[in-house]
C-alpha cells in the first residue's frame, strides 16, 4: 500500500515536472513569437530586414512537400501492407520483408536524406526539387504507414471477411470492398501520423539540398524549395534578436500545423468509429 | 407483441383434425353396432367385428404424431397441455372402439334368441352415449367449458338408465329362465354403453384440463 | 374428414419420410489443423430439399465439418482435407473446382450476424455485383426485393433500404444476412449456429424460416442447442470429438438413438 502511495506520488511529481518544463517552452516562444504573427508575416517573402521578413514560400514548400509525401507513401504503404497481412502468409520473403520495415523504423532521419540525395536527386536527376523531397519525407513515413495500415488491417473482423468469401466473392474482391474500406480511417490515422512527423524534419531536405534562402513561391514540383523547419533553422541561426522573433512565430505556425494534423486524426478515427458501431 | 405463424401451429391443428375423425369413426360403429341391435341385423353385427382396422391404425398413429410432437417441439402451457389431452383422448376413443366390437359380439348371441321385451331404454343409451361423445369432441375442438360440463352431468342421466335397464331384466329373467341368456346380453350391452359414457366423461375431463388447467378428476 | 381420406403412408409419421436424392455425400473425411486432426472418417449423406442438424458439444467438430462443405475452412491456412465430398456428384476438392463458384452455390450464414457496414440495399448488392448476376440496376432491384422477401424481412425494411444494416435489430440483421445468401441463388444453405446470439421470438422467427425455406434449398444447420434442432430439422447428425457417432432422421436421433452416447448426450447426462 505504502509502495503504490510512492509511487503514484513520484509518477505525478514527474508529469507535473514535464508539463511544467513544456509550458514553460510554450510560453517563451508564445511571449517571444507573439508581436510577430500578424496575416503579413504569413504571406511576406523572406528578407535580409527582420521586421518585413515572413514566411509565405516556406509554408507553401511545406504543404507541397507533404501532398508528395502523402502521393507517394499512401499507395505504397498500403499495398505493401496489404501484400504481407494477406497475401505473405508468413513466408520467407515476407518474414525479410517485415524486418526491414521494422529496422526502416528505427533508422535515423539523415540517413534517409543521403538516400534521396543518392537515389531522387542523382541517379533519377530530380535535382534538389519539392519532388525529391516529398519522396524522401515519403520514404521516412513509409514504416510507419505499412506497420499503421497492417494494424488497421488486422482489426477487420474475421467475420468481415467470411461474410464476403462465402458470398462468392474473391480473395481481391473481398479486400478492396470490405477489408479496406473497413481498414480506412485506421491507415489514415497512421498516415496523418506519419506526416505529422514528417514535417518536423529538417535533416533529410538539407541534405538534398532544399534551400534556406528564397524569395520566390514554388512553380511546381520540380521547383526548388524550402520548408518551415529550415526555414526557423535559418532565422535562429542568426544573430539579430529580431530573426529570434521570426523563428519564434514560426515555431507557433508550425506548431499550430501540427496539433491541426492530429486534430484531424483523432476527429476522422472517432467519426469512423461511430459509423461502425 | 406481433404474433408470427408457425408450422408447429399446423402440426397442433392437424392433430385436432385427426382427432376428430377418430372421434368420428368410434361414433359411427357404435351407431352400426347398436343399430344392428334395434334392426335384428346380422349384416352389421358383421361390419362392426371386422371393421376395427382404421380405428386402430388411427390409435397408433395419433399416438405417434403427439410423441414426436412432444419429443421434437417442446411445447408449454397450452400446447402443452393439448397434446397431453390429445394422447388421453386418443387411448379414450380406442376404448370406445373396442366396446363397440364388445357390443356387437354381445349382440350377435343376442340375435340367437327371440327378443326378450320391446328395447326402449337401450336405444336412449346409446343416443345419450353417441350425444356425450359427441358433445365431449365438439367441446376438445372448441375449448368449450361448458359444453364439456354439460356431459359430465349427462353421465348420471347413463348410470340411471343402466340401472333401470337391469332392474327390468332382473324382472324377465325372474318370469322366464328361458330368457336368462338373451338376457344377461342386453345387460352387458347396457354395461358397455355406460362404459361409454365414462370415456366420453374421460374427455369431456381432459378438455377441462386442457382449457382452464383444472384437474376436475374424482370430484 | 378430408384429412382421413389420405393415403396412410403418409399419415404414419414415424421413421419413414419422402426420399429426396442425395446433395452432399461425404466418404471417409479428415480434416486436420496443421499436425491436429480435427475430424476423423466423416461420412455422411445429405439430402435435397431437408434440414440437417448437426449438433454435439462445443470443439466436436461440427462446426469444422459444416466449414468443409463450401471450403470456408481454406481461409485459415495450414488445413487439410482427405477423403471425398462430392455435391451432386461433383468433388469439390478436385483441383479443378472453383472455389469462388462453389461458394456461389453453397451459402452460408454465420453465427454472429455480419452485415456489411452498408446500407440494406448494397449488403445485397454486394453478392450480385461481385459475382455479375444481374444486368441492370432493375433487375438487381428485382432479385433484392425477392431476396429479403423470402428472407421475410421485406416488410420491415422496404421503406428503409438506404439506412445502414447496422441499424437494424439482431434477429433483423441475421435476416438480412440470410437474404444476402439467397440473392446469389444457392442451391445449399449452411448456417453456423444462426440464431445462438438472439432472444426466443428472433430465434423462432428464423427457425420458422428455416422451415420455410427448405422447400427451395438444402439446409445444414450447426447448433449447440438440442432442442432448436429436434424442432427444425428432418435428419440430425450427432458429432462428438470429431467423429460423427450417429445420423439419422431427427425423430429417431432424440426418441430413440441407437448408441449410447448420443443417447447420453441428448439426455444431457453427458460426461
Amino acid at each position: 500500500m505504502a509502495g503504490d502511495r510512492l509511487l503514484q506520488t513520484m509518477s505525478i511529481l514527474v508529469l507535473t515536472l514535464s508539463l511544467v518544463a513544456l509550458t514553460a517552452l510554450l510560453y517563451d516562444i508564445w511571449s517571444d513569437g507573439w508581436s510577430r504573427l500578424d496575416w503579413a508575416f504569413l504571406t511576406s517573402m523572406p528578407s535580409r530586414r527582420a521586421s518585413s521578413a515572413g514566411i509565405y514560400p516556406a509554408i507553401l514548400g511545406s504543404l507541397y512537400v507533404l501532398l508528395v509525401t502523402a502521393t507517394f507513401a499512401l499507395p505504397l504503404g498500403i499495398g505493401a501492407a496489404v501484400y504481407l497481412e494477406e497475401y505473405g502468409g508468413g513466408g520467407r520473403i515476407a518474414r525479410l520483408i517485415e524486418i526491414n520495415i521494422a529496422n526502416l523504423a528505427g533508422v535515423p532521419s539523415i540517413i534517409y536524406g543521403l538516400l534521396g540525395l543518392g537515389i531522387f536527386v542523382r541517379a533519377f536527376g530530380w535535382g534538389p526539387s519539392i519532388l525529391s523531397g516529398g519522396a524522401t519525407l515519403g520514404l521516412l513515413a513509409l514504416p510507419v504507414v505499412i506497420l499503421s495500415t497492417r494494424e488497421a488491417l488486422r482489426t477487420v473482423p474475421m467475420s468481415a471477411r467470411e461474410g464476403s468469401y462465402a458470398l462468392g466473392a474473391t480473395k481481391w474482391q473481398t479486400i478492396w470492398h470490405q477489408v479496406l474500406p473497413s481498414a480506412l480511417p485506421g491507415i489514415l490515422t497512421g498516415l496523418i501520423l506519419a506526416m505529422s512527423r514528417a514535417i518536423g524534419e529538417t535533416a533529410p531536405l538539407i541534405t538534398i539540398g532544399a534551400l534556406a534562402y528564397i524569395d520566390f513561391t514554388p512553380s511546381g514540383v520540380m521547383s526548388p524549395f524550402t520548408v518551415l523547419p529550415i526555414q526557423v533553422y535559418n532565422w535562429v541561426s542568426k544573430p539579430q534578436v529580431a530573426f529570434a522573433e521570426n523563428a519564434a512565430a514560426g515555431i507557433i505556425v508550425l506548431l499550430v500545423l501540427l496539433l491541426s494534423m492530429n486534430a484531424v486524426a483523432i476527429v476522422l478515427r472517432d467519426r469512423f468509429h461511430k459509423a461502425r458501431v | 407483441m406481433e404474433r408470427h405463424a408457425r408450422h408447429f401451429q399446423d402440426e397442433l391443428d392437424e392433430l385436432k383434425g385427426r382427432l376428430l375423425g377418430m372421434g368420428g369413426l368410434a361414433e359411427e360403429r357404435l351407431r352400426m353396432a347398436v343399430r344392428s341391435l334395434v334392426d335384428r341385423d346380422g349384416r352389421v353385427v358383421e361390419a362392426v367385428l371386422t371393421g376395427d382396422a382404421a380405428i386402430n391404425q388411427l390409435h397408433i398413429e395419433m399416438d405417434d404424431r403427439c410423441f414426436k410432437l412432444l419429443a421434437l417441439q417442446q411445447p408449454m402451457a397450452v400446447d402443452l397441455r393439448s397434446i397431453v389431452a390429445a394422447v388421453k383422448i386418443n387411448t379414450d376413443l380406442e376404448r370406445v372402439g373396442d366396446l363397440a366390437v364388445n357390443i356387437a359380439e354381445a349382440v350377435r348371441r343376442y340375435l340367437q334368441h327371440p327378443p326378450v321385451k320391446q328395447l326402449i331404454d337401450i336405444p336412449k343409451m346409446a343416443e345419450l352415449a353417441q350425444v356425450m361423445l359427441r358433445d365431449s369432441l365438439d367441446a376438445y375442438v372448441r375449448r368449450d367449458l361448458g359444453l364439456a360440463q354439460k356431459v359430465l352431468a349427462q353421465d348420471d342421466e347413463l348410470d340411471e338408465l343402466k340401472t333401470r335397464v337391469f332392474r327390468d331384466l332382473l324382472a324377465c329373467m325372474l318370469r322366464d329362465a328361458a330368457t336368462i341368456e338373451p338376457s344377461l346380453d342386453l345387460i352387458l350391452i347396457s354395461r358397455h354403453l355406460e362404459r361409454i359414457g365414462d370415456h366420453a366423461t374421460n374427455v369431456a375431463e381432459d378438455v377441462i384440463f386442457m382449457v382452464s388447467a383444472k384437474d376436475v378428476r374424482h370430484q | 374428414m378430408t384429412t382421413l381420406l389420405r393415403p396412410l403412408s403418409t399419415m404414419t409419421s414415424g421413421t419413414a419420410r419422402p426420399a429426396t436424392p442425395v446433395k452432399i455425400d461425404v466418404q471417409g473425411m479428415n480434416f486436420y489443423y496443421g499436425a491436429k486432426q480435427a475430424l476423423s472418417d466423416i461420412t455422411i449423406a445429405i439430402h435435397a430439399n431437408l434440414v440437417t442438424a448437426f449438433i454435439g458439444p462445443s470443439g466436436c467438430g461440427k462446426s469444422t465439418f459444416l466449414r468443409t462443405l463450401n471450403r470456408m475452412n481454406h481461409i485459415i491456412p495450414g488445413t487439410r482435407v482427405e477423403g471425398r465430398v462430392h455435391i451432386d456428384g461433383q468433388d469439390i476438392y478436385a483441383a479443378s473446382t472453383d472455389v469462388v463458384g462453389l461458394r456461389r452455390r453453397v451459402g452460408m450464414v454465420f453465427q454472429k450476424s455480419n452485415p456489411f457496414p452498408k446500407s440494406i440495399f448494397e449488403n445485397i448488392a454486394y453478392g450480385l455485383r461481385t459475382n455479375g448476376l444481374t444486368k441492370n440496376r432493375g433487375e438487381m432491384e428485382g432479385r433484392i426485393e425477392e431476396s429479403l422477401k423470402a428472407a421475410a424481412i421485406w416488410d420491415e425494411v422496404k421503406d428503409r433500404l438506404t439506412e445502414s444494416a447496422l441499424m437494424l435489430s439482431g434477429g433483423q440483421q441475421q435476416r438480412l444476412c440470410i437474404a444476402r445468401a439467397l440473392a446469389i441463388q444457392p442451391e445449399i444453405l449452411l448456417m453456423d449456429e444462426p440464431a445462438s446470439a438472439l432472444d426466443p421470438i428472433a430465434t423462432q422467427r428464423i427457425e420458422e424460416l428455416i422451415y420455410q425455406l427448405k422447400a427451395s434449398y438444402t439446409i445444414v444447420i450447426v447448433t449447440h442447442n438440442m432442442q432448436q434442432a429436434a424442432r427444425v430439422s428432418d435428419n440430425t447428425a450427432f458429432f462428438w470429438l470429431g467423429r460423427l457417432v450417429e445420423s439419422g432422421a431427427t425423430e429417431q436421433i432424440f426418441t430413440s438413438p441407437t448408441e449410447k452416447l448420443t443417447e447420453d448426450y441428448v439426455t444431457g447426462r453427458f460426461g
